[in-house]
């Protein structure tokens, strides 16, 4: 990425490109775990996507999708946190992969 | 309609705040700016003013309302002294980094310890570094020109930034003087309509504003930052035309008092410059060659231009009203002395502190300064080149 | 009531690509509190875990108008935005029917030490605005030093446990408390781990005219040292043992918003956390029971509160 000489940048350093973070991606920080959705388990609660701290659960059409594993960082939470009676979430071993940085 | 008024330093700042009408206040009350702050409340409390005036539970809130007030987009001022500039500290560099035209008045004020709440620069010159543009005033009248001009220059939008306009405690923020005070539809004319760049509250752009740098933008950020000051010297001079042309009084970067043929030359800043100008006016009726030069405006640094009206002196003093401990000369010696390194030939300049926490300057201090000019521009030759004056040895 | 699945499918105003920790409290927080408000936002952050983790340059997770300044003025910063935006609305220059909330907002260490006087000020004057303290019991963006919000007995940085220390020795600091007694419309303290009451509480404090102050439990898996998968599990045992409290303070009234039905002992807040480790030694026996007994007595004393 070409970095902004300083004649470039905006004055007073503002960012005004809103929400452009999601260029990182977190996924790469996950370290040998990672979700897995079974959707015939699920119960559409919603709880993953409320507690996923990296934004990492696809929501379309009003329904859990599943995992995006570009964000999900492997916390764990999402799996722990489903309430459905065999889980529609679980946690599955990862080969882990070297990634080259963080963004794309 | 332009009328004569007999005010003190801080009733021009408060004065010239009714006029302009910012659209935010935020100060908390200090000796010896208090009353511009209890004046504007008056105003506010009167409805003589329309913009909001907050009072914040200390100058730091009082700066970060400001900072938060300005981002927001509109016009904001505050006024401080001494303790309170310094507790702003903090909040100076990054209102200056955010690039915000906050305009504050400050009434000059020894900084502790020992405390003291009289005047002299210790406050302002100790924030010399934070990226403020600094005026100061010589008199009442000053304060209240330079604090109207501060927001063309702060709000220009090739400057976009802060500006102070300094007044010495109370030997002008207390003193009465007959000031003339423009009428209110002129000022708010020559101010002129606030021009927002990237307000807050265009909440449609969704900006980030104040974000974290790391090693590979911070640099770049502080070099944007500085052109912004960098621009402010034909914007000063532009505004201080302009300001002549409407009003009768011109305004520049310095002031030069019989400078013509001059071949030593005090330099002072503020109110100890109208004392300056009649130790001038009675040397010269001794038949001496001496001037003053008075600076108005210490950030930006007119260094090329001083240096153009000093080089032809042969000795030159420099008065700080403030020291600066540990370092070769106080702050102004060493702008001076340096804008002059490359001229040849070039005077030779010394130092003298005086004034510190209100101390005395008279014109006879003054005349002991010329004499010591005149042994110099004789002989060449500096015996002390950093001193003290009017003080117990 | 508001729906998980209606709330999942509104725009988000923090989004991906932030660089917070694994199971970070910080974001589940605001996920659903910025939720409780469809009006333009504003926001000031401290200096701290989320500013920093949100705003790395040219990044952003905002997308939502924000600004930081320092550490120990969001509530001043947010002031002189909501003082402008007063100005600008009475001279005219904002459209009358147009409404933008304003949310300062700090971790523990910005709000419960540095920034306590700001946000007093803040509150005192009255400006309109919402502050939100995430409470993760310690300066964790610079490494889990204590503040005053750090618990007895927990091993932090600068109140380390060591073989003459038990770690922090002084109960935390009642920071709700304190804001309760500012006398302002509405002041309350939630968790993440109950969404809803989390939910409520922020659509009052953003609709109540006047200052709003939340104080939210906000796990820290980081400085805490337990299981990252275990936050919300966590945050939920807070409350059972009555560590965290959920209740509020409506125009001075209190109101439990949260009864165990069997309140649990705080050792099961305790075990889970590496922080507490070094509790269960025989000499520091003594912090354990001083725990419990200080966690009572502030239960017994919330609950007669709560009756008036």
């Amino acid at each position: 990425m070409k970095k902004e000489t300083w004649k470039e940048l905006t004055i007073g350093t503002i960012n005004l490109e809103a929400g452009n973070s999601v260029k990182n991606l977190t996924g790469t920080w996950r370290s040998g775990h990672k979700p897995e959705f079974i959707e015939e388990h699920c119960i559409q609660c919603f709880f993953c996507w409320l507690y996923c701290p990296h934004f990492a659960i696809l929501v379309e059409d009003g329904e859990v999708k599943g995992i995006n594993y570009d964000y999900c960082t492997g916390c764990g939470m999402c799996a722990e946190e489903c309430p459905s009676k065999e889980k529609s979430i679980v946690m599955v071993k990862e080969e882990v992969k070297l990634a080259e940085g963080g963004t794309e | 309609m332009s009328t004569l008024k007999t005010l003190n330093g801080n009733q021009t700042i408060a004065e010239a705040v009714r006029q302009v009408d910012p659209d935010v206040m935020a100060a908390y009350p200090i000796t010896p700016s208090t009353a511009i702050v209890e004046t504007i409340a008056k105003f506010k409390a009167d409805g003589l003013i329309s913009g909001e005036f907050v009072c914040p539970e200390s100058e730091h809130s009082a700066m970060s309302v400001c900072i938060g007030a300005a981002s927001a987009g509109g016009r904001v001022m505050t006024a401080t002294a001494s303790q309170g500039l310094a507790l702003m500290w903090e909040m100076l560099y990054i209102a200056a980094g955010l690039r915000l035209p906050i305009v504050a008045g400050i009434a000059n004020r020894a900084l502790s310890a020992p405390i003291n709440i009289h005047g002299d620069h210790s406050d302002t010159m100790g924030a010399r570094d934070a990226g403020w543009i600094q005026i100061y005033s010589e008199n009442c009248q000053e304060a209240y020109d330079n604090f109207i001009q501060a927001f063309r220059i702060a709000e220009h939008l090739d400057v976009r930034t802060p500006v102070l306009v300094g007044l010495d405690g109370f030997i002008i923020s207390h003193s009465m003087e007959v000031v003339q005070v423009e009428g209110d539809e002129k000022i708010k004319d020559f101010v002129g309509e606030y021009q927002s760049v990237y307000p807050l509250l265009d909440t449609s752009r969704k900006i980030t504003v104040g974000p974290l740098d790391f090693t590979d933008y911070y640099f770049e950020h502080k070099r944007n930052q500085m052109a912004g000051i960098e621009n402010a010297p034909g914007v000063i001079q532009q505004v201080g035309k302009e300001y002549g042309e409407k009003f009768g009084r011109y305004y520049g970067f310095f002031e030069e008092y019989r400078m013509e043929d001059a071949e030593t030359c005090i330099v002072v800043m503020s109110s100890a410059a109208g004392t300056c100008k009649d130790a001038i006016d009675e040397l010269r009726n001794e038949g001496k060659k001496i001037g003053l030069l008075k600076p108005r405006i210490f950030r930006p640094f007119p260094a090329k231009e001083i240096a153009l009206a000093l080089k032809g002196t042969r000795a030159v003093a420099v008065l700080d009203r403030s020291a600066c401990p540990g370092a070769f000369g106080a702050p102004l010696f060493t702008e001076i002395r340096n804008a002059l390194y490359d001229y040849d030939p070039r005077p030779k300049v010394v130092n003298y502190v005086y004034g510190l926490g209100g101390r005395d300057i008279k014109v006879e201090h003054f005349k002991d300064v010329a004499e010591k000019l005149d042994k110099i521009a004789e002989t060449g030759k500096v015996e002390e080149i950093y001193g003290y004056l009017n003080l117990r040895e | 009531m508001v729906k998980l699945k209606d709330l999942a499918q509104m725009e988000d105003r923090l989004v991906a690509g932030h660089g917070m920790c694994l199971g970070c409290g910080i974001p589940l927080i605001f996920k659903v509190v910025l939720r409780a408000t469809e009006d333009p936002l504003v926001i000031a952050n401290a200096t701290g875990c989320l500013e920093v983790c949100t705003t790395i340059f040219p990044r952003t997770a905002w997308n939502v108008t924000w600004i930081h300044s320092a550490f120990e003025n969001a509530a001043s910063t947010i002031a002189g935005v909501e003082a402008m935006y007063n100005a600008l609305k009475r001279k005219g220059k904002i459209p009358k029917d147009k409404t933008i909330k304003f949310l300062g907002t700090g971790g523990d260490g910005g709000t419960y030490d540095i920034g306590l006087q700001a946000l007093s000020g803040t509150m005192e004057r009255g400006h309109d605005v919402v502050y939100l303290c995430y409470d993760n019991n310690a300066y964790a963006n610079t490494g889990g030093q204590r503040s005053s919000a750090t618990p007895l007995g927990a091993s932090a940085t600068t109140s380390p446990a060591g073989t003459h220390s038990p770690g922090k020795l002084q109960w935390r600091k009642d920071l709700t408390k304190i804001l309760t007694a500012h006398n302002i419309p509405y002041v309350a303290q939630a968790s993440p781990s109950r969404w809803q009451d989390l939910y409520n509480k922020a659509k009052k404090a953003f609709e109540v005219e006047g200052p709003a102050f939340l104080n939210v439990l906000c796990m820290c898996p980081t400085e805490w040292k337990y299981d990252e998968s275990k936050g919300v599990e966590l945050a939920k045992i807070a409350t059972d043992t009555c560590v965290w409290p959920l209740y509020e303070v409506e125009n001075g009234k209190y109101k439990l918003n949260y009864k165990p039905k069997e309140k649990k002992p705080i050792l099961e807040w305790i075990k889970p956390q590496g922080r507490f480790r070094h509790l269960f030694k025989e000499e520091n026996a003594w912090v354990l029971e001083e725990f419990q007994k200080k966690v009572d007595e502030e239960w017994e004393e919330l609950n007669r509160l709560a009756s008036i």
